[in-house]
């Protein structure tokens, strides 16, 4: 029974994390839509390990602007986890939840009154997916209030980078697509700290 | 012609003029770049973290402050580069988000920065210019023509140092 890493991942386990990662994205998803009033439409999200190296460039080019969701998450399970959208997405879910009073669709720029609304849709999105984690597990899991930023995937990407780095060279990232005439698609990244993985997996009755 | 050669995360290169060197949305990560005035040899280190000793997987050593500049150095020297005429400048090490400053990544970038300005000292290289920490993404690019490290973000004008 040895330590869990990435990068002595076999496929069993690979599928439960999987699993863990469609059940709280899609419950997420669902909190989303009901939030927005959305129809929704929901693929299956599409859970990948990649190089750390290559995470900076794994949503778009390094250089584009996105918008980057992270909570900290504490009591049973102590971590983090991060949503990210790309610009666009964010302006149009933005644009639905203060119903089409949202200014400046085109640019960059985010007012504070956006920012914080983008801030609630994370909170509601990191909130239902973990306790989609924590009612699978039995475990209590807290999340802290979410911070954000807006600025170029690779930097914002490069703090996942950095928190899988220490531990290995893979991280786990779950993609998921949403949305009704406009479809969003959103990132989710869990960055549980070393000892969490094997809480999670063990309440499971997984053992390494 | 000259050609702008790209350096990943966790990756160094050198160049040499009229060639540049660049690294796309430095977050708490740094860019090191060196350079020798005399042969105009460049080099742009991009570490995630400050100390290799400090994490069992440290295979990959442009990955951390410390193996990371030693190497580069080591290549710039088998290229032709003087070590006692090489001079540093350092960008990134931003705090992305806005968290507590106690948790690991809270102060990573600042570490970060920390460890590569130790690692240049004891190795005897001049720090000539850093544009380090606060709370935004850099893009960076060395021209090994003249030695200036232009610094690219969101929203703010190019800067030279």
């Amino acid at each position: 029974m040895g330590k869990f890493t990435f990068d002595n991942i076999n496929s069993m386990y690979f599928d439960v994390l999987k699993e863990i990662g469609n059940i709280g994205a899609g419950n997420a998803t669902t909190a989303i839509a009901q939030m927005l009033n959305l129809t929704i439409n929901m693929s299956v999200p599409n859970v990948e390990l990649k190089a750390v190296e290559d995470l900076g460039s794994a949503i778009c080019p390094e250089e584009e602007t996105i918008v980057g969701i992270f909570l900290e998450v504490k009591q049973d399970v102590t971590g983090s986890m991060m949503f990210l959208m790309r610009l666009d997405s964010a302006h149009y879910l933005v644009d639905r939840l203060m119903g089409g009073m949202a200014a400046g669709e085109e640019g960059e720029e985010f007012s504070e009154m956006e920012l914080s609304a983008m801030k609630e849709i994370g909170n509601i999105i990191a909130g239902s997916y973990l306790s989609a984690i924590s009612s699978m597990t039995n475990l209590t899991i807290a999340p802290s209030v979410p911070y954000i930023s807006v600025d170029m995937a690779a930097a914002i990407l490069s703090v996942p980078a950095i928190q899988f780095g220490q531990f290995g060279d893979n991280a786990l990232m779950i993609e998921t697509k949403f949305g009704d005439d406009v479809m969003i698609d959103g990132y989710f990244i869990l960055l549980p700290d070393e000892d969490s993985y094997d809480k999670i997996l063990g309440s499971l009755g997984i053992s390494f | 012609m000259s050609t702008v050669i790209k350096v990943g995360m966790a990756d160094l290169k050198t160049a040499k003029s009229p060639d540049s060197l660049t690294t796309l949305g430095l977050g708490s990560c740094i860019g090191i770049a060196l350079w020798d005035p005399v042969t105009k040899i460049g080099g742009l280190a991009h570490i995630m973290l400050p100390d290799s000793t400090k994490i069992k997987n440290n295979t990959n050593i442009a990955k951390f402050a410390d193996t990371g500049i030693e190497e580069l150095v080591r290549q710039m020297i088998a290229e032709g580069a003087s070590k006692a005429r090489l001079v540093a400048k350092i960008a990134g090490g931003a705090k992305m988000f806005e968290v507590s400053g106690t948790t690991s990544v809270g102060n990573i970038g600042e570490k970060n920065a920390v460890a590569s300005k130790d690692k240049l000292k004891q190795l005897g290289i001049r720090l000539l210019a850093e544009d380090t920490g606060l709370n935004y993404g850099r893009t960076v690019e060395l021209n090994c023509e003249n030695g200036d490290y232009l610094i690219k973000a969101v929203g703010k004008p190019i800067k030279t140092i």
